[in-house]
């Protein structure tokens, strides 16, 4: 699903973010990403994700090589890997179905159901009764969670998240965590980068993976 | 199509104030070059009619054979780029006289001999109306036995087409320089407003929209806001053509192909501004 084959990335300004990474991610799985800040974790979503490509080595996403893929069809890519952040990067001039149904406009689906998906998306996300609402209106958990509604209207089968809990409460970090093991049993791959080593400990079951200057330094599925 | 239509529309609808600028900064940029080509085809229009008035007079020998005139008349009349050759004989040559200088009537009735040669006014068709038409025609009818001299006013001739040189080149130069400038503002116009809507380019990027259908709003976009901006330079140009033809002086309007030729370069400003505004936000991410 997700092969990082001895991956190197350097940036001209900061240096080497990641330094011969080699990981396999297989379908289905729930992984933390963690590590400190610089460690290399946004660097590693991104290279998923093709919005950077890699100084060397190769980069291997459902069926994608980032040697093979050119810039004009990084979309076929992006279909296959929702991506969520830690400012949920909605329009604000939008409401919550507006979003939604934005991403499903842009990628093609067919006018007459572009709002019942929408609305679709938003009930599964718990926000049946807030479709109307403008962004603004809307809680930091209410808001990454319309962000997530927005990453699954393609039908991903890879989910990438960049601390998309760390504008959110505790009980706001639940709710949207319990939402991303309901989609990891749908049998979406999840990738969660985080350095909340505490919220890591709640969920023995995912597979860990932390960096270190741009260095895996624990697999905890190798650890086992 | 009607997707990247309905969303360059709805763009217009949800910022008409930033919309309304652009088209505004747009028309501004053309306005000056709308001015320009007023100015600059008046003055070609009054150089043309100067023009115009370029003719060789072939002054004949006095006594010179009917045989040998005729013989200058269609040698003169082979030549490309002459319109016509007009016989002026001595006798009209002196009532012409008569009527354009007063002060002639007052000696005229103590000539004994009329003092005024014949002549062939020799005129050219227009865009033969150059210095090398006219010393053709001088040089063939020097070498004509009938022929005594013959004048052109070479000095003001050449200082005309010397001017009209100069006025090309300025005019082109000027073009160019106004041209450039109106594209620089439409340029970073467009871009402003592609700016204010990185974010929503950035999330279509994300879910997986393809480049072409990011672009074409954006394109058709910046192709209305330059079409707007082309109409509206043309109605300010056309608001100062009235203002000085009724309260200064007569002027003519310029030619339609150069108004269009005008909202045809907005429009493609627009568009060459927009789709490199997107090139840089689509490279970016």
């Amino acid at each position: 699903m997700i092969k990082l084959l001895n991956v190197t990335k350097t940036f001209p300004r900061t240096g080497t973010a990641l330094d011969s990474l080699s990981l396999h991610v297989p379908k289905g799985q729930f992984v933390f990403l963690t590590g400190h800040s610089g460690s290399g974790k946004t660097t590693t979503l991104r290279l998923i994700h093709m919005a950077e490509r890699p100084t060397s080595g190769e980069v291997r996403v459902s069926g994608f090589s980032s040697q093979r893929t050119s810039n004009r069809e990084l979309w076929k890519v992006r279909r296959r890997v929702g991506f969520v952040f830690q400012d949920f990067r909605l329009l604000p001039g939008r409401t919550a179905l507006g979003n939604v149904a934005f991403a499903l406009e842009v990628t093609g689906t067919a006018q007459k159901d572009i709002r019942p998906r929408a609305q679709r998306l938003l009930t599964q996300m718990g926000l049946s009764s807030k479709s109307g609402s403008r962004v603004g209106e809307l809680s930091g958990g209410e808001q990454q969670r319309v962000a997530i509604a927005r990453a699954l209207a393609s039908d991903p089968l890879i989910l990438l998240a960049d601390e998309p809990t760390g504008n959110l409460d505790e009980r706001a970090t639940r709710g949207i965590l319990e939402l991303f093991w309901t989609i990891n049993a749908l049998g979406m791959a999840v990738v969660m980068a985080t350095h909340d080593l505490e919220l890591i400990r709640a969920y023995p079951r995912a597979r860990v993976l932390e960096l270190d200057q741009g260095r895996l330094v624990y697999d905890s599925q190798e650890a086992n | 199509m009607p997707r990247a239509l309905s969303e360059a529309l709805s763009a217009f609808r949800r910022a008409p104030l930033l919309t309304g600028l652009s088209a505004l900064m747009v028309g501004l940029a053309l306005l000056v070059l709308g001015l320009f080509s007023l100015v600059a085809y008046n003055l070609r229009q009054a150089l043309t009619a100067v023009e115009e008035r370029v003719e060789v007079v072939v002054f004949l020998r006095e006594g010179a054979r009917t045989v040998d005139v005729d013989a200058t008349i269609e040698t003169l009349r082979a030549i490309p780029g002459v319109e016509a050759v007009i016989h002026v004989s001595k006798e009209e040559a002196l009532q012409r006289a008569l009527t354009e200088l007063p002060e002639i009537q007052e000696v005229s009735s103590d000539l004994e001999v009329n003092p005024f040669p014949a002549s062939l006014e020799v005129r050219f068709l227009p865009g033969s109306r150059n210095a090398a038409a006219i010393e053709e025609v001088s040089n063939a009818a020097l070498a004509m036995p009938a022929v005594e001299d013959v004048r052109y006013g070479q000095e003001w001739v050449d200082r005309l087409f010397s001017l009209r040189r100069i006025g090309a080149i300025t005019a082109l130069a000027l073009g160019s320089a106004f041209a450039l400038v109106a594209a620089l503002i439409i340029g970073t116009t467009v871009r402003i407003a592609v700016f204010s809507r990185r974010d929503e380019i950035s999330i279509m990027q994300l879910v997986g929209a393809t480049n072409g259908y990011i672009r074409r709003p954006f394109l058709l976009e910046g192709a209305m806001t330059g079409f707007l901006g082309g109409l509206l330079a043309t109605f300010l140009t056309w608001g100062t053509y009235q203002a000085v033809y009724h309260f200064l002086f007569s002027l003519d309007w310029i030619p339609g192909q150069w108004v269009w030729g005008g909202i045809g370069a907005g429009l493609v400003f627009g568009v060459l501004a927009s789709g490199m505004a997107v090139r840089r936000y689509l490279q970016e991410i």
